[in-house]
C-alpha cells in the first residue's frame, strides 16, 4: 500500500562512536504508508540506524532528508521536524510522574497550543482505540509493561506523527504482553501510517512489513519483500541469521 | 546597670533560690548575668535577627547561583558527541574554576578576603550585605554539584523520550527533568541548608554582629564563658532541629505525590 511519495531519504549515512564505525553508509527511501521492518544481529547498527532518524545520534556522515528538508542543516530547527516523528523506546521513557493522561497531552499543549479540553479529549480517543480508557489517571508505575509501551504508542500518535519510528517495542516484555502491543502496531500499519519498526518478532515482520531491510555489520545486507527475504534468502548471512532466529 | 555582684543578686532573688546548693545558685546567677542584666537577651535576638538575614540571603543567592552552574555544567555534559558552542567551553571552563576555587579555600579565608579586601564594608548593612554574598557565593558552588547530580540521575531516556516529542532541551528539562530531580536533591539540600546555617557563625570575623558575635560580646562583659556559649550552643541546636523537622514534613509530602 505505499506510494511513491518519499517521506524519508537516507543518503550515504555513516556514524561512529569514538573509533567504532557503526553505520557504513546506508541508503534507503522511505514512502508513505509504507511499514519498513528492519531486523538484523545485535550490535548491526539498526537501533542507532533508528535513532539517527530521529536525530537522537548525530550522523558523522551521510544525510538524512525528511519532507525534503535536510536535517543536518543547522538552521533546520530539528525540535519542528520531531514533532512530525514518533518514537517508540524499548523501555518505553514514559514521564514516572505524570497521569497516562497528562503523558499525552503535555506535548500536543505545549508545542502545538491545544487547550487542555482538546488535548484530553484526543487523548481519551487514542486511549480508546488501544482499550486503556480506564487507565487515564493512573501513574505509569501502576501499568503493566504492555500497557505502558501501548501507552507510549498513543503518547507519541497524540503529536498526529507523519512517520513512527519502533526501536525495539516488545524486548523489554514479558512474552504474553507482545501480542497486544503488535496488535496495536498491526492496527496502525491497516490505517495507513508510516511506520519504521527495529524488532526481533520475525511473525510481525513477515506479516505487516512492506519491505524487510536485513541489517549486518553497519550496512544493508539485503533488502525486499517479506516473501523474498524470509523465503528465498540470497546472501549467507541472512540465511545463517534467519536460521537462528526462526 | 552592667555588672551586678554575687552576692547582691543573691539578696533580691526569690526566696526558693536559697534553699539551693551554692553551685546552683551560681549557675542561676551567671544565667541572670548572661540574659537579664542590661535586657541582655536583646543582644541574643538581635544576633538571632542577623543570623537569620545572612542565613535566608545566602541560601536565596546560593540557590539560584548553584542552579545557574549546574545547567551550565548538565548542558555542557549532554554534548557527548558533538563539540559544544564556544561560549559553553568558556562558561564551564569558568564554572570548573569557580568550583575549584571556592570548594578549595575556607569559608572562613573567603569571608576575611571579603570583608577586608575586596568589600571592605563600612557600615552594618553593608557587612550584612558582604556576609550575604561570600556565604552565597560559597553555598552555591556545593549546591551546583548537589543540582548537577541530581539532574544527571534521571534516565536518560527521559529526555530521549522528551526530544523526540519535538520539546527544546530547555522545555525538557522544565517539564521533564526537573520534576523529577527535585525529589532526589531536597534531602542534600536540605543538609546544605542545615550546613549553611551553622556557617553564619563565622561571619563575626567581618565585625557582623550575629548571634555568635553576641555570646562572645557577652562572655566578654560578663567574664563568664560557661552559660554564653552553652546557650550559643541550644540556640543554633533548636534552628537545626526546627529546619530538620521542617525539611522532613516537606520530604514527606513530596514522598505522598510520587508514583
Amino acid at each position: 500500500m505505499n506510494t511513491d511519495e518519499k517521506v524519508i531519504e537516507v543518503k550515504g549515512l555513516e556514524k561512529s562512536f569514538d573509533d567504532i564505525e557503526v553505520l557504513k553508509g546506508i541508503d534507503i527511501d522511505i514512502h508513505k504508508c509504507e511499514v519498513v521492518v528492519i531486523i538484523g544481529a545485535s550490535g548491526s547498527g539498526k537501533s542507532t540506524f533508528l535513532r539517527c532518524l530521529n536525530c537522537l545520534e548525530d550522523p558523522t556522515g551521510g544525510c538524512i532528508y525528511f519532507d525534503g528538508v535536510d536535517l543536518a542543516d543547522v538552521s533546520v530547527d530539528i525540535n519542528v521536524h520531531r514533532q512530525n516523528m514518533g518514537m517508540v523506546f524499548q523501555h518505553f521513557n514514559l514521564f514516572p510522574h505524570m497521569t497516562v493522561l497528562r503523558n499525552m497531552t503535555i506535548a500536543p499543549m505545549k508545542l502545538k497550543g491545544l487547550s487542555a479540553e482538546e488535548a484530553e479529549n484526543k487523548a481519551y480517543e487514542l486511549l480508546k482505540t488501544v482499550g486503556l480508557e480506564d487507565r487515564a489517571d493512573a501513574y505509569p508505575s501502576q501499568l503493566s509493561g504492555g500497557q505502558k509501551q501501548r501507552i507510549a504508542i498513543v503518547r507519541a500518535l497524540a503529536m498526529e506523527p507523519e512517520v513512527m519510528l519502533f526501536d525495539e517495542p516488545t524486548s523489554a516484555l514479558d512474552p504474553e504482553m507482545v501480542g497486544e502491543v503488535l496488535d496495536v502496531m498491526k492496527n496502525l500499519a491497516k490505517e495507513g501510517m508510516t511506520m519504521v519498526v527495529v524488532t526481533h518478532e520475525m511473525g510481525f515482520a513477515r506479516e505487516v512489513g512492506d519491505r524487510i531491510i536485513f541489517m549486518d555489520d553497519g550496512v544493508i545486507g539485503e533488502e525486499g519483500t517479506p516473501e523474498e527475504v524470509f523465503d528465498h534468502p540470497k546472501s549467507e548471512r541472512l540465511q545463517s541469521f534467519l536460521a537462528k532466529v526462526l | 546597670m552592667r555588672f551586678v555582684s554575687f552576692s547582691s543578686w543573691l539578696e533580691t532573688a526569690p526566696s526558693w533560690v536559697h534553699g539551693l546548693p551554692k553551685g546552683t545558685q551560681s549557675f542561676l546567677f551567671q544565667l541572670f548575668q548572661t540574659f537579664v542584666v542590661g535586657d541582655r537577651w536583646k543582644l541574643f535576638a538581635d544576633g538571632l535577627r542577623i543570623t537569620f538575614i545572612v542565613t535566608l540571603g545566602a541560601l536565596a543567592l546560593g540557590i539560584i547561583i548553584g542552579l545557574i552552574l549546574a545547567i551550565i555544567r548538565t548542558l555542557y555534559c549532554s554534548y557527548t558527541v558533538n563539540k559544544p558552542p564556544f561560549i559553553l567551553k568558556v562558561l564551564n571552563s569558568f564554572t570548573e574554576l569557580y568550583l575549584t576555587v571556592i570548594r578549595g579555600t575556607p569559608m572562613m579565608v573567603q569571608l576575611l578576603i571579603m570583608g577586608f579586601v575586596i568589600f571592605v564594608p563600612k557600615t552594618e548593612t553593608g557587612c550584612i550585605v558582604c556576609g550575604i554574598i561570600t556565604l552565597g557565593i560559597n553555598s552555591g558552588a556545593y549546591v551546583a554539584e548537589i543540582v548537577r547530580s541530581g539532574l544527571m540521575s534521571i534516565d536518560k531516556g527521559q529526555t530521549e523520550a522528551g526530544r523526540s516529542l519535538g520539546f527544546n532541551y530547555g522545555q525538557t528539562m522544565f517539564y521533564i527533568i526537573i520534576p523529577q530531580a527535585v525529589k532526589n536533591i531536597l534531602p542534600a539540600l536540605g543538609n546544605e541548608m542545615i550546613t549553611l546555617l551553622k556557617d553564619t557563625s563565622l561571619v563575626s570575623v567581618i565585625a557582623l554582629r550575629d548571634i555568635t558575635k553576641q555570646a562572645q560580646n557577652i562572655q566578654s562583659l560578663t567574664y563568664n564563658a560557661l552559660v554564653p556559649y552553652l546557650s550559643l550552643a541550644a540556640i543554633y541546636l533548636v534552628l537545626v532541629i526546627g529546619l530538620t523537622k521542617l525539611l522532613a514534613v516537606f520530604e514527606r509530602r513530596l514522598r505522598k505525590s510520587e508514583h
